[in-house]
C-alpha cells in the first residue's frame, strides 16, 4: 500500500467521535455562553440569579420546540424538509383542547389519538413525497396551509380547555418534570440511530441511489421518516397545550421556521445524512435562552427575529469552522 | 472442447437488447461465464460492457433478452434477485456512504445486534476490523467517515464489501481505474482466491496489461454487441477487434522540436507533496511527467494552476516571475489545467450545463457586449471549437453530463484553448477513455504542439509518456528524480526511475 497510507496514525476512538460530532459540541458550547449570558443578565435586572422556577418555566416553553425539532430532524436527515410542522402542532393542539376530558382514560385516550393523527398529517406528506416523488419543499408548504385550514374549522377561536391534571404531568409548574422528557427523547433518538430504520434513513440521506444499491426500500423509509416527524410535531402540539392550558389554532405557526432552526443550530445538515436529534434538542434550548436573554436585556420583542437571525448565521459559520478544524487535526 | 467448457455455465446471457433514447447500448449482446473463471470484458467505452454488467448485476431491466445465473433465469432490474443467486457487482461508482463511517459501510444491514436489536457500534468497528484485517488492509480505519478516506481506499472498502457477501458471481465494472499498483495486486489476489473457489469473475478494464495478468478468457465487445471470445488474445489483435484500426497508428510522433526560448521555468518550488522542482518547458514542448501515483504530480499541477498554494520557490511565464494565486490568475498568465478528475464529477466541468456554456465559461467577455452575452457569438465561438476538436456531441446545448468522458475532457481542452492559454498542464486526460478517443486526443495533442503551445503532460500510463513526450521527468517523492530523453526514452525505464528507490526504502 502507498507509504503515506502506512504512515498514517491511526487516530483514537475518541478523536474520531469528536471529530465526527463537532456540531454537537459546538451547540453545548453555545448553550452553555447562552446560559452564562442569561444568568448574568437576569443577575443585573432582578439582582439575583434564576432559580428553579425560571428553569422550570424555560423547560416548559422549550418542549413544543423540542419536539417539533425531533420530528425536523429524521425528516432533514432524509434530506428532506417539513415545513408542515406549525400546521400539524396547530392541529392537533386544537383537537387536544376541544376533545380532552377530565377522566386518566379520556387523558391517555386523546394523546395517543393525538399521535396518530400527528402520524397521520406525517403519512399524507410521506406518501406525496415518496409515492408521488414530489418536491418535500412544495408539498409540506401546501399541506401547511391545509393544515393550519383545518385546525381554524377545529377551533375557530382561541379556547377549549386542557384539565389541570394534563398540565401537570407534562408542563408541571412547579417542578422541571419536563427535563425527562428530554432525556427520554434523547435516548430514543439515541436507540433509533441504532436501529434498521435509523440507519436506513441516515443512508438515504448520505446517497439515495447507493442507499438503493445496498437494498434500503426509499419509498418505505421516506413515509416512516415524514410519518415520526408529524407524530413527534403533534407531542410539541401537546406538550403546547398543557403548557398553556387552553388551545389556539394559532400559536403553532411559529415552529416550522424555528424548527428548522434549532435542527440546523444542532448541527444537522440540511443536505442530509449527518447530524443528531440530541443537537436538535439542544438547539431548541439555545433558541429559547435567546428569547430569555432578550427579553432580560429589555430588547424591544419586535426586533426579536433581527436578532434570532443574527445568531442563527454566527451559529452556522463557527459550526462549519469548528467542524473541519476537527477533523483536519486528527 | 476447452477446459472451461466443460465446468457449470455461471452466466448465460442472451441476446440482449437495450436503448437509452434513441441509442442502442445492447444490440443483441449475448456472452458466457464458467464457474472458476476470470472473464475479462472489453471494448471501446459505449460499446455496451457496462451496460450488461449492470443487466447482468440486477440493476437495468433489458428491452429484450434472458439472462440465467447458474441455470435459474433472473429476475430483471432486482439488484436483490441477483444477489440472492449470488451475483453482486463492485460499480464504477461508488456505492458507499460518504457521512458514515466505513465500519457502518461494510457492515450494511448485517451489524451486529445487542440487546432490543439494537445496532452495538463497538462491536460492529470490531467486526471490520477483523473483516480488513483478514483480507490483508490495515491501513483503512474503520471508524473514520468515508468521506474523509481517499478514494482508492473507496474503492477498496466498496470492494471488500462484496467480497465479504461471498459471492459466486462477481462484476467488477472498472474496479481498477482508482487504484494504484500496489492496491491492484492485492485486488488480483483476491479474484485469485476467489477464482480458486470455483466463483466467476467478470471484470472491464481499459489497463490491456491488468486483462493480460488475470484474464483466463476475453470478451471483445464492440457496438454493443460480442465480436467473439478467446482464450489467448494479442494486444494489436485486440485493438484492431475493438476498433478496427491499427497499434501502430494508434500513437502520434510528436513534431520536432525546434530550438525554442523557455516559456515556463520553475526554479526550487515547492510545497505539500512537493519538493525543489525546478524545470523549465519550451514553445512547442510536449515535457512529460511520470511516476508512481501520490508522488507530487498532483500538487504540482494545482499549484501551477493557482488552485493549490506553493511554499516557496518561483514561477516564470516567459521570463517573468508571476505569482499565481488562483485558477483565474493562471488562466491570465496563459496556463490552462485540464485533467480527469479523481472523482470525475466535482473537478472543472458543469456537468449540468451544456457544451457551450461549459466552452465559453472563461471568456464570457469576449463573447459578450456591455456584460450581456450575445448568444450568436457565444455559438459561434462553441461551434468553432466543437468542430477543431471533433467533440462528439449532438450539438453546442448538448449537456456535458451526457458526453463520454473522453470528450468531455475536450471540452475542458477547448475552454482553454478560447481563453488562449499557450501553456496546457494536461493531467491523466486519457485515463478510462477509450482507445478511439484517446487517439483523437493524442492527435490533438500534437496539433497543439505544432501550433507553438507548450505541454506539461502528466500520464498513468507510461507507455502512452514515452511515445508522445519529447522529455519525460520522473518524479519520485516530490522530487524529480530522472529526466528522460532521446534513446534512453522508453516505457520501461520510465518505470524503472520511478521504481528505483521507493523499492528500497
Amino acid at each position: 500500500m502507498p507509504r503515506d497510507a502506512a504512515r498514517r496514525l491511526r487516530r483514537s476512538r475518541s478523536s474520531h467521535r469528536l471529530g465526527q460530532n463537532a456540531g454537537l459540541i459546538l451547540v453545548c458550547l453555545l448553550l452553555a455562553a447562552c446560559i452564562l449570558g442569561y444568568c448574568a443578565i437576569f443577575h443585573v435586572s432582578q439582582q439575583r440569579f434564576p432559580g428553579s422556577f425560571e428553569l422550570t418555566s424555560t423547560v416548559n416553553n422549550t418542549m413544543p420546540l423540542a419536539m417539533a425539532a425531533l420530528g425536523q430532524t429524521i425528516v432533514v436527515v432524509t434530506r428532506g424538509l417539513d415545513l408542515s410542522v406549525g400546521g400539524i402542532i396547530d392541529l392537533t393542539n386544537a383537537i387536544a383542547a376541544v376533545a380532552m376530558g377530565e377522566s386518566a382514560a379520556s387523558m391517555v385516550g386523546w394523546t395517543v389519538a393525538v399521535l396518530a393523527i400527528g402520524a397521520g398529517l406525517g403519512l399524507i406528506n410521506g406518501l406525496l413525497v415518496g409515492v408521488g416523488r414530489l418536491q418535500p419543499i412544495l408539498v409540506t408548504l401546501a399541506t401547511l396551509s391545509i393544515f393550519q385550514g383545518l385546525a381554524i374549522w377545529v377551533l375557530p377561536q382561541p379556547g377549549g380547555a386542557i384539565p389541570p391534571a394534563y398540565s401537570d404531568v407534562l408542563a408541571n409548574g412547579d417542578y422541571p418534570v419536563s427535563l425527562f422528557y428530554v432525556v427520554l427523547a434523547a435516548l430514543l433518538w439515541h436507540a433509533f440511530r441504532r436501529s434498521a430504520l435509523g440507519v436506513a434513513i441516515f443512508a438515504i440521506g448520505n446517497d439515495e441511489q447507493a442507499a438503493a444499491a445496498n437494498g434500503i426500500r426509499l419509498v418505505r423509509t421516506k413515509i416512516l421518516a415524514y410519518v415520526l416527524g408529524g407524530m413527534f410535531a403533534a407531542a410539541g402540539g401537546l406538550f403546547l397545550a398543557a403548557t398553556a392550558t387552553a388551545g389556539d389554532a394559532t400559536t403553532g405557526n411559529g415552529y416550522t421556521l424555528t424548527s428548522i432552526v434549532a435542527v440546523v443550530l444542532g448541527g444537522v445538515s440540511l443536505f442530509g445524512g449527518r447530524g443528531s436529534a440530541t443537537g436538535s434538542l439542544l438547539g431548541a434550548f439555545v433558541i429559547t435562552m435567546i428569547v430569555n436573554l432578550l427579553f432580560f436585556a429589555h430588547i424591544d420583542p419586535l426586533y426579536q427575529a433581527f436578532y434570532e437571525g443574527l445568531f442563527l448565521i454566527i451559529a452556522v459559520i463557527a459550526s462549519t469552522g469548528v467542524g473541519s478544524y476537527f477533523r483536519r487535526r486528527g | 472442447m476447452t477446459a472451461q467448457e466443460e465446468r457449470p455455465a455461471a452466466i448465460e446471457a442472451s441476446r440482449i437488447e437495450k436503448s437509452f433514447g434513441g441509442v442502442r447500448a445492447l444490440a443483441g449482446a449475448s456472452f458466457s461465464a464458467v464457474a472458476g473463471e476470470v472473464h475479462a470484458l472489453v471494448g471501446e467505452n459505449g460499446a455496451g460492457k457496462s451496460t450488461l454488467i449492470r443487466v447482468i448485476g440486477g440493476r437495468l431491466r433489458p428491452d429484450g433478452g434472458a439472462v440465467r445465473l447458474k441455470g435459474q433465469a433472473l429476475d430483471f432490474g432486482r439488484p436483490d434477485a441477483a444477489n440472492a443467486l449470488g451475483a453482486w457487482t463492485v460499480f464504477q461508482e461508488l456505492t458507499l456512504f460518504p457521512w458514515m463511517t466505513v465500519a457502518e459501510n461494510l457492515l450494511l444491514g448485517r451489524e451486529p445486534r445487542g440487546r432490543l436489536g439494537l445496532i452495538e457500534t463497538r462491536r460492529m468497528e470490531e467486526r471490520a476490523e477483523e473483516v480488513l484485517a483478514g483480507l490483508g488492509i490495515t491501513h483503512i480505519d474503520p471508524r473514520a467517515l468515508v468521506e474523509d478516506i481517499a478514494l482508492a481506499e473507496r474503492q477498496i472498502v466498496e470492494i471488500v464489501r462484496v467480497i465479504t457477501r461471498d459471492p459466486s458471481i462477481l462484476l467488477l465494472d472498472e474496479p481498477t481505474s482508482s487504484l494504484v499498483e500496489r492496491e491492484v495486486e492485492w485486488l488480483f489476489e483476491r479474484i485469485g482466491e476467489l477464482r480458486a473457489r470455483g466463483a466467476a469473475i467478470i471484470f472491464t478494464s481499459h489497463r490491456w496489461n491488468e486483462v493480460k495478468s488475470i484474464a483466463d478468457r476475453i470478451t471483445v465487445f464492440r457496438n454493443g454487441a460480442e465480436v467473439g471470445t478467446y482464450a489467448e488474445l494479442p494486444e494489436d489483435e485486440a485493438v484492431r477487434l475493438m476498433t478496427g484500426q491499427r497499434m501502430e497508428t494508434l500513437f502520434p510522433k510528436p513534431p520536432p522540436l525546434p530550438a525554442t526560448e523557455k516559456v515556463l521555468e520553475l526554479n526550487g518550488l515547492s510545497g505539500p507533496g512537493v519538493d525543489k522542482v525546478s524545470l523549465s518547458l519550451h514553445k512547442g514542448e510536449v515535457l512529460g511527467v511520470g511516476g508512481l501515483a501520490g508522488h507530487g504530480h498532483r500538487q504540482l499541477f494545482f499549484m501551477l494552476f493557482g488552485a493549490e498554494k506553493p511554499g516557496g520557490g518561483t514561477i516564470a511565464v516567459e521570463n517573468k516571475i508571476v505569482r499565481i494565486r488562483s485558477p483565474r490568475e493562471a488562466v491570465r498568465c496563459g496556463v490552462g489545467l485540464a485533467l480527469v478528475p479523481e472523482d470525475r464529477k466535482t473537478e472543472g466541468l458543469l456537468l449540468e450545463m451544456s457544451v457551450r456554456e461549459n466552452l465559453t465559461l472563461s471568456v464570457l467577455r469576449r463573447v459578450s457586449r456591455a456584460g450581456i452575452i450575445r448568444p450568436a457569438a457565444e455559438s459561434d465561438a462553441a461551434r468553432r471549437m466543437i468542430e477543431r476538436l471533433q467533440i462528439r456531441a449532438q450539438g453546442p446545448g448538448s449537456r456535458v453530463g451526457t458526453l463520454s468522458g473522453g470528450n468531455q475532457q475536450k471540452v475542458l481542452l477547448g475552454r482553454w484553448l478560447l481563453a488562449d492559454c499557450h501553456i496546457m498542464l494536461l493531467y491523466d486526460v486519457t485515463r478510462g477513455v477509450d482507445v478511439a478517443t484517446k487517439h483523437e486526443l493524442y492527435e490533438l495533442i500534437m496539433r497543439l504542439a505544432r501550433e507553438g503551445r507548450s505541454i506539461l503532460f502528466y500520464s498513468s500510463d507510461a507507455e502512452e509518456l514515452a511515445r508522445l513526450s519529447h522529455r519525460v521527468l520522473v518524479m519520485r517523492e516530490g522530487r524529480i528524480a530522472a529526466e528522460l530523453s532521446g534513446d534512453e526514452l522508453s516505457a520501461e525505464t520510465i518505470v524503472a526511475a520511478a521504481l528505483r528507490d521507493s523499492v528500497a526504502a
